[in-house]
């Protein structure tokens, strides 16, 4: 049984252009707190290779992708440390 | 894999200060220690005042800027410099200017962008692209 997942924040990086949601998302990242949930909404394509890249390259914790309407994705990611 | 990145910006041609800028910051995002040095057109694109300038296309492209300049603002691409503040603001990320390229053009360091942090010689840049990944744009 998995638990609901807490967002804590959700970015709206629907009108940024790469690597916009990208950089949006590493400053909210930055700013939260060890174990806060972080989603952010981005319309670009490269978001879907960019932001899981960068998730693992960071060492925290990817926990999905899902699409948020169009050509939008929403991304979640656990801050780890 | 190389955990450094380092540019020269030669080029002061939007185009490539766009792809220049980008890159920046996906290498600042991705953890890389950043080096731009900054030289002839390059330079001259970080001058203060720089929000003024007129976009600029290379001979391949002439012709584009306005369609291109409408397309930025339709898309909310944002302008190069944005993309460069941004890489330094998530990443270790340093902007030198070519000293001779600030010779040539009479250049102080009071006349480019506070980004800028240093004028430095060629000698400088080639010690910080050590076992760097090296790119010429």
């Amino acid at each position: 049984m998995v638990s609901p997942i807490q967002i804590s924040k959700e970015i709206d990086a629907r009108g940024s252009f790469c690597p916009g949601p990208l950089m949006e998302l590493i400053r909210a990242v930055k700013a939260a707190s060890v174990g806060d949930v972080i989603a952010v909404l981005s319309g670009d394509p490269g978001s879907i290779k960019d932001i899981p890249a960068w998730i693992a390259k960071a060492n925290h914790e990817f926990l999905g992708m899902e699409d948020a309407g169009g050509e939008v994705k929403r991304f979640i990611v656990r801050k780890t440390h | 894999m190389s955990e450094k990145l380092a540019m020269i910006v030669e080029s002061g041609t939007t185009d490539k200060l766009m792809a220049a800028s980008i890159l920046t910051a996906g290498a600042a995002a991705m953890g890389k220690d950043v080096t731009v040095f900054l030289t002839f057109g390059g330079l001259m694109a970080f001058k203060k005042g720089y929000e003024q300038a007129p976009l600029v296309m290379p001979n391949e492209f002439k012709g584009m800027e306005g369609m291109l300049s409408q397309t930025m603002q339709a898309k909310h691409i944002p302008h190069w410099m944005k993309n460069f503040q941004d890489a330094r603001e998530v990443g270790n990320v340093h902007f030198y200017a070519c000293s001779a390229t600030m010779d040539m053009f009479d250049l102080k360091k009071e006349d480019l962008e506070p980004i800028v942090e240093d004028v430095v010689g060629v000698a400088y840049f080639i010690k910080e692209a050590e076992g760097a990944q090296t790119l010429f744009i």
